[in-house]
């Protein structure tokens, strides 16, 4: 293939769409520094044209600030693509799509208060200023028709489901008529079995030649299911290609991590005593739309017990863990935390020792402006040794910051810094080392608590989960990563639309009566 | 009172009169408001671009009959004109102070209400004595009835009827054209527009500019139509009450111009009730549409539910 894109105008492209192969797309010697940090250093990438190629990378090693220069979001200091053997400037997403490059977001990108039509008919980069809904409605159900998933068009994005959310991500890319896709963890948010679909589709039109793809994933089963080649980089270096049959997921680990290294084993000390800490009762609770996200939850967590909750983000999760922080008031039903009722007043919280690991922790869980210190002592301030009467002892909770910060490493430059400042795994272990150092807990309730962290910071908090469990703590562990909550759970609830939909001790879970559940059939 | 001779009939046809006559600067300061917050941007600073409008128009009006040689007869619409330019100049120190990293909407705000209220006080005082030209009306009592209250009553000011217009051309400026598309966009999920290519600080800006040019047309015709002066109690917080309204009307254009009309007519509740002999309770009267933005106010708040159509990204603090 010689030229593409380049010479013919936007309009015309569609004609020419089912004629031309995409292009064949190099990074040469990329670097890239923010300040001080050097984010890329002489990154070099060659993506085959009809290839299905994986960036993969620890978190931090430049994945995305390298994808982010490919299409222009970020210049690059130095270092060029190539397209089609042609060094290429791309200096905003606009040229990028010039070239036929398109990118999948790791987060949504589509407007959630419009439909499904006009967010495909804004994405489009030509410049008509008024819109001429009938035509376009009519081109859009001749595109859906030949469209490898279907969406309803006039339906509001913001009622789709996660799903469907991420299909239409991959529409708009084809709907623009992008050659190379660019995927960045496109089925974080999707069930085993829709990322399965999505990425089976999507290989579909890769080996019929009319698509490349770029994908970055942390899933070693959907690279060596999909995958024709990776990339891997680590801690901003080009680290190693190769062909996927070559390798072994081992391989692929090393390269990424730099040395051999194996998960650390789970080790569960069983418990004999079945004791009911956290019991709901028939718990309701609203969105914030004021729609109902929990209709009648019954759960109970024994002592020594993990219950992991699994289901894809957006089905009541969120809402159950915030009613049991406190963030979120009830609308009918009870939690009962040692057989009394618990409504997650402070008093009540420091009796029935009750510690939460939230999601987003510097927003549920820190005051971004305090300091490491004071952020660490948000649950103790008020009492002795902290406090004397009503004045706060800073001397002491100083004290305690500093052990805190040696014993769970937080990486800070001192305790008076501001949390906010710190690296989101720093503040993740800010707020583990608060909600895991007391000496006696009774109920951990962790929601997500690995999301976006890389692999040793993972087996570090599990290992803090797993000996609170043996400890005899009862945790609730809500979790979006099902893999996650296999290895840790003794009990695995799916919850879907609001719903309890599935139950059973991890010895008995069934993977596709699971995944079946979470996808809300 | 004339109004006396049909009796209570005046009641109903002074809220008519009122509504016709008083909902325009709601009408022009909301739609304004309605587009700025559109585009995820809060201006409460338009009770300032307001004044700021009224004063320049007026001033300009008599200006130019007194000093440039101008026909009455174009002499306020020029004001008018430059009541807009004063309206984006207002507009674009708001929008490039609200657009800093760390700065509130809502502090640069109550800044502008100050900023532009003193300079309009300022600038305003020489023109406080003098009469200015005013913007002629459409007769249209004149068509209906040969009642002279009824004349008097029913006058439609050109400017009221390109409001009118302008809320439906909003709206479908904001359904069926691209850049009202990007705008929406920018307002609900400004990361979806700047993967798009599209520049939030630019639509953002060019939201509160065109904005504000509203709200300073908004304010021409408060002292070149009703009540037809320059004093510096003119707008009585007319320009913040459209703030709330916009929230009222759900930041529907269409639903803005009803919100309007309803603000205009309980604006008029007091005087009408006063034109047929009922003194008593005059001030409370007065009150009503201050009444009726507190209640809404209460009406829409809950602890428990975001507000339905709010723009998503209404207000966040820039990096």
């Amino acid at each position: 293939m010689a030229e593409v894109i380049p010479s013919v105008h936007q309009g015309s492209v569609s004609e020419l769409d089912a004629a031309i192969a995409p292009p064949d797309l190099e990074v040469v010697n990329m670097s890239k520094r923010f300040g001080s940090l050097v984010a890329l250093d002489q990154v070099s990438l060659h993506v085959k044209p009809g290839t299905f190629h994986a960036l993969l990378g620890e978190n931090g090693a430049g994945k995305s600030t390298l994808v982010k220069c490919m299409m222009g979001f970020y210049r690059p200091d130095h270092g060029d693509i190539v397209i089609n053997k042609r060094s290429r400037t791309i200096a905003s997403p606009k040229d990028a799509h010039h070239y036929g490059i398109g990118m999948v977001y790791q987060h949504f990108t589509s407007v959630p208060a419009m439909t499904v039509a006009e967010n495909l008919v804004m994405s489009r980069f030509d410049t008509t200023t008024v819109i001429n809904w009938k035509q376009e409605m009519a081109a859009l159900q001749a595109f859906m028709a030949t469209a490898p998933f279907k969406l309803p068009l006039e339906t509001l994005v913001g009622q789709l489901a996660a799903g469907e959310k991420q299909k239409l991500e991959i529409l708009k890319q084809l709907y623009l008529h992008s050659k190379i896709l660019i995927l960045d963890e496109p089925t974080s948010v999707l069930t085993p079995s829709e990322a399965d679909e999505v990425l089976g589709l999507i290989r579909e039109q890769v080996t019929d030649g009319k698509l490349s793809v770029l994908i970055i994933s942390h899933k070693f089963r959907e690279v060596t299911s999909f995958c024709d080649e990776i990339t891997v980089l680590r801690k901003g270096k080009f680290a190693g290609t190769g062909r996927v049959e070559a390798l072994t997921v081992a391989d692929m680990a090393e390269m990424m991590m730099g040395e051999k290294r194996e998960p650390q084993p789970v080790e569960k000390v069983a418990t004999t005593e079945v004791v009911p800490v956290l019991q709901l009762h028939n718990l309701h609770a609203n969105k914030d739309n004021g729609l109902e996200a929990l209709h009648g939850v019954n759960l109970t967590v024994h002592q020594g017990e993990i219950v992991g909750i699994a289901g894809i983000s957006g089905n009541g999760q969120r809402e159950l863990v915030e009613v049991l922080a406190g963030q979120r008031s009830a609308t009918s039903g009870q939690v009962m935390v040692n057989g009394e009722p618990y409504a997650a007043t402070r008093k009540q919280i420091n009796q029935h020792r009750v510690f939460v690991l939230p999601e987003e922790p510097l927003k549920n869980a820190c005051v971004p402006h305090m300091s490491v210190a004071e952020n660490l002592a948000l649950r103790t301030f008020d009492r002795p040794p902290q406090a004397k009467g009503p004045m706060v002892l800073f001397a002491a909770i100083r004290q305690m910051a500093e052990q805190l910060i040696d014993t769970f490493k937080i990486k800070t430059p001192t305790p008076e810094t501001p949390v906010g400042n710190l690296s989101g795994g720093n503040v993740q272990r800010t707020v583990l080392a608060r909600e895991l150092s007391a000496d006696h807990i009774n109920l951990l309730i962790a929601a997500n608590p690995c999301f976006g962290l890389d692999f040793a910071m993972v087996d570090y908090i599990h290992g803090q989960i797993l000996s609170a469990r043996n400890r005899g703590v009862a945790v609730l562990l809500v979790s979006e990563d099902l893999d996650e909550l296999l290895k840790l759970s003794d009990r695995l609830i799916v919850i879907s639309g609001g719903k309890f939909a599935y139950e059973s001790a991890i010895a008995e879970a069934d993977f596709a009566a699971i995944s079946h559940a979470m996808a809300g059939h | 009172m004339a109004t006396e001779a049909i009796g209570w009939l005046g009641v109903p046809l002074g809220i008519l009169a009122g509504t016709l006559r008083g909902s325009a600067p709601f009408l022009f300061v909301s739609l304004g408001e309605c587009l700025t917050e559109k585009s995820g941007k809060i201006n409460l600073g338009l009770e300032g671009t307001l004044l700021m409008g009224a004063m320049s128009a007026y001033a300009i009006s008599y200006l130019g009959v007194s000093q440039w040689n101008m026909s009455p007869a174009i002499s306020p619409w020029i004001g008018v004109l430059v009541a807009g330019l004063a309206g984006m100049g207002m507009g674009l120190i708001h929008a490039w102070l609200s657009q800093q990293p760390r700065v509130n909407d809502i502090a640069v705000g109550i800044a502008m209400i100050i900023f532009g209220s003193g300079l309009a006080f300022f600038l305003g005082k020489p023109f406080i004595q003098p009469q200015a030209p005013q913007l002629p009306s459409f007769e249209l009592g004149k068509l209906l009835s040969s009642s002279p209250i009824v004349q008097s009553a029913l006058q439609i000011s050109p400017l009221f009827i390109l409001g009118v217009l302008l809320a439906p051309a909003m709206n479908w400026f904001f359904k069926s054209t691209r850049p009202g598309l990007f705008i929406r966009a920018v307002g609900d999920s400004p990361d979806a527009a700047l993967a798009m290519g599209v520049s939030v600080k630019k639509v953002r800006m060019l939201c509160i500019i065109a904005g504000s040019f509203l709200a300073g047309i908004g304010g021409a015709y408060l002292s070149l139509v009703y009540p037809g002066s320059w004093t510096e109690r003119i707008s009585s917080g007319q320009g913040l009450m459209a703030v709330a309204l916009v929230i009222f009307a759900r930041w529907n254009p269409i639903q803005c111009l009803w919100a309007s009309l309803f603000f205009g007519g309980a604006q008029a509740i007091g005087p009408a009730l006063q034109a047929v002999g009922i003194d008593k309770g005059y001030y409370l009267f007065n009150a009503a549409p201050y009444v009726l933005t507190l209640l809404i106010m209460i009406l829409t708040c809950s602890p428990k539910k975001t507000l339905s159509g709010a723009p998503g990204a209404l207000g966040s603090i820039n990096g």
